[in-house]
């Protein structure tokens, strides 16, 4: 190969070097903002390299244990959410549920889509900051109803429908930030449910209207437990920054549950600054949350509920030996509906992106029919083939997550345990609390 | 768990929990109830769904008539955070003081609070009216949605910030109006407003005398000029 820089009898000269500080992306970004004038505002969760569970390995079973036979032995599955305090606990036959997504970021169709998916693997959908409508209720076995700082549609009727109530402090793609829905996506219904004026650029309030600290939440959850007769259980949503002291307030102020978001969770919209910078990689704050269970006597008590970067059945395997209970997953379910589907790519080039990268949710164009509320671009989804495809997924996770537990030997998915796990890396093995691999070595603790 | 009292009688805290009297007013359709001894406990009468009358004969603590629909109920004393919040309809009254967030996220329905209210009163309010016999503290009606507040006395800084389509009247001074409030002209329909939600809060006020408030809809939409009003 020539070498360019160096043509034969001119004067030689220096490969041409882009900056590792203010590389390509960065660069248009300023340019964008110069521009512009706003901030970036996109939907999802981190995009950058964080330390995950990829950086994990499990030891199979080998002389010191033995597997379970691959097709043969039963592993069970079957998790039990909120028995702490509530007289109906959910059942769901697979530890793997659905996060809290709108109706207004989603469109009708995905939110049908994602209640027939999890109908058919027997595990629950979630509302988001918008409300509960008939047709989630109606598509969705188990629900979870979000108590949200906006309290938007919030009202005892459907609060009384709920198989469950997740009061959301936080979210992992935006800790200490409230929501956003822009007003592409505030159409008549959506306005309607949410009491503001059609077409506005809708803010949430990152706090809550009624109660300030944990002290506070204790009573506010107590009251939501005498208008529900104490029959479902009582979630808290927290996005992952401190875990270890956010899930022991949570067990205080009475959680029957905590649902713990890393940052890689996603967002329908948010600051792209605030999805970068703000909040703590999933991996990361999985053990704490967990030892904080366990200083309280709590762990297997109060369920811990894991979500930010779920892909796979392994990753949900790692969450499980890390201590959690179960997980969530909002972005992968999407993309088992048909979100950033290669199929639509003529589309996403005409808007400047690519399949895989489409994240501007917010502005409702959204090619597969998913983060919109555009009649036409909505009717390209079908429910029943995405809620079909959803369900697909869903169990090939389950399976794939009994695959490696068989492996470990173990019987049931919540028997995974830490010591199942190595890192491949210092700072994976530090975060998670396992021994980095060929080592008997967890930085800060031996 | 429900007691055995059936469309009326007296429930006598002293000698029965939160869960048992709330059990039993939550279940009867009708009639007459009196809470004795509150104590200051907390959600009290909250989640009632039937038009039954409630009389609570002392200090509420949180969230008392939370998420109330069609009950009439009376706190015949102060009320604690959150009284009313999330009224759906139905009428809650405070003779007294309210706390913090007096009728925060109501969608409906009448609160009246008879005495002075504290912060965020009528915060992200979504369609209830709130009248307040005295006045009413700082961040009052806070990204208030719809409805109307009423404040026949003073209210404190930042009345109103961030305010959509509500409606905001006082009588008395305004320490400081909110982003994006605005005082606005009283028109002969706010007038007969006034002299109708008076009557029905069993308040005494000439409606000449009020000011109105509401949204300079100038935050709806984001636009980086308006970054330095934030």
């Amino acid at each position: 190969m020539t070498d360019q820089s160096n043509p034969p009898g001119g004067t030689p000269r220096t490969t041409p070097v882009k900056s590792a500080t203010f590389d390509d992306y960065t660069l248009s970004e300023i340019r964008r903002a110069a521009a512009t004038g706003i901030y970036d505002i996109r939907g999802g969760g981190a995009k950058r390299a964080l330390p995950h569970f990829d950086d994990l390995l499990f030891l199979g079973a080998s002389m010191s244990r033995y597997p379970l036979e691959g097709y043969r032995e039963k592993c069970e599955t079957e998790v039990v959410i909120g028995a702490r305090h509530a007289a109906k606990p959910l059942v769901l036959k697979t530890p793997i549920t659905i996060a809290g997504m709108s109706f207004g970021s989603l469109s009708a169709q995905a939110k049908e889509a994602l209640g027939r998916g999890a109908n058919a693997a027997g595990t629950s959908t979630t509302t988001g900051d918008g409300g509960m409508t008939p047709e989630e209720r109606e598509h969705s076995n188990k629900l979870v109803y979000q108590l949200l700082p906006s309290r938007y549609g919030m009202n005892p009727d459907d609060l009384r429908k709920a198989d469950a109530i997740e009061v959301v402090v936080g979210q992992g793609a935006k800790p200490g930030g409230g929501g956003m829905l822009l007003g592409q996506k505030i159409n008549e219904r959506v306005a309607a449910m949410r009491t503001l004026p059609e077409g506005i650029d809708q803010r949430s309030a990152c706090r809550h209207p009624d109660w300030t600290g944990p002290d506070d939440l204790e009573i506010k959850i107590a009251e939501l437990r005498e208008i529900t007769g104490w029959q479902v259980p009582i979630y808290i949503k927290v996005g992952a920054s401190r875990p270890y002291y956010d899930v022991a307030l949570a067990v205080k102020a009475g959680a029957d549950a905590v649902v713990l978001d890393g940052m890689q969770g996603g967002t329908a919209a948010t600051q792209n600054v605030f999805i970068e910078h703000v909040g703590i990689p999933t991996l990361a704050a999985i053990r704490p949350a967990v030892q904080a269970l366990k200083d309280l006597g709590m762990h297997r008590t109060v369920q811990l509920i894991v979500s930010g970067g779920i892909r796979n059945g392994a990753d949900v395997a790692k969450a499980l030996a890390l201590g959690a209970d179960a997980v969530s997953i909002g972005t992968a379910a999407l993309v088992a509906l048909g979100d950033n589907d290669p199929k639509w790519e003529d589309d996403y080039r005409a808007m400047g992106t690519t399949a895989g990268a489409y994240d501007d949710w917010h502005e409702g164009n959204d090619p597969a029919g998913i983060t919109t509320q555009n009649p036409a671009l909505a009717s390209r989804l079908d429910p029943v083939a995405a809620g079909r495809r959803l369900a697909n997924y869903l169990g090939v996770m389950t399976l794939e997550l009994q695959t490696i537990a068989r492996a470990c030997g173990k019987s049931h998915v919540l028997n995974l345990e830490p010591e199942d796990l190595v890192a491949l890396t210092v700072e994976s093995a530090a975060m998670a609390g396992v021994p980095l691999a060929g080592t008997s070595w967890i930085p800060g603790q031996s | 768990m429900t007691m055995t009292l059936t469309n009326t009688g007296l429930i006598d805290l002293a000698d029965t929990t939160v869960r048992e009297a709330n059990a039993t007013l939550q279940a009867a359709t009708e009639g007459a109830f009196t809470l004795a001894n509150p104590g200051g406990k907390h959600a009290l009468a909250c989640g009632l769904q039937h038009p039954v009358s409630v009389t609570i004969k002392g200090h509420c603590g949180y969230y008392a008539g939370g998420m109330n629909k069609l009950a009439e109920i009376t706190i015949e004393g102060n009320a604690g955070t959150g009284v009313a919040e999330n009224i759906m309809s139905g009428t809650v009254r405070v003779t007294g003081d309210a706390s913090q967030s007096a009728g925060a996220t109501g969608h409906g329905g009448l609160v009246v609070i008879e005495g002075n209210a504290s912060a965020r009163c009528g915060i992200s309010m979504k369609g209830v009216d709130i009248v307040v016999g005295g006045n009413v503290g700082h961040m009052s009606a806070f990204m208030a949605q719809a409805g109307n507040l009423v404040v026949l006395g003073d209210a404190g800084p930042d009345l109103g910030d961030s305010i959509y389509e509500a409606r905001i009247f006082v009588r008395g001074s305004v320490a400081r109006l909110g982003t994006d409030c605005v005082e606005k002209e009283m028109r002969p329909e706010h007038l007969e407003f006034l002299a109708d939600i008076l009557t029905r809060a069993g308040m005494e006020a000439d409606p000449t005398e009020f000011r109105r408030y509401g949204s300079a809809r100038q935050l709806y939409h984001f636009k980086i000029d308006n970054a330095g009003a934030y």
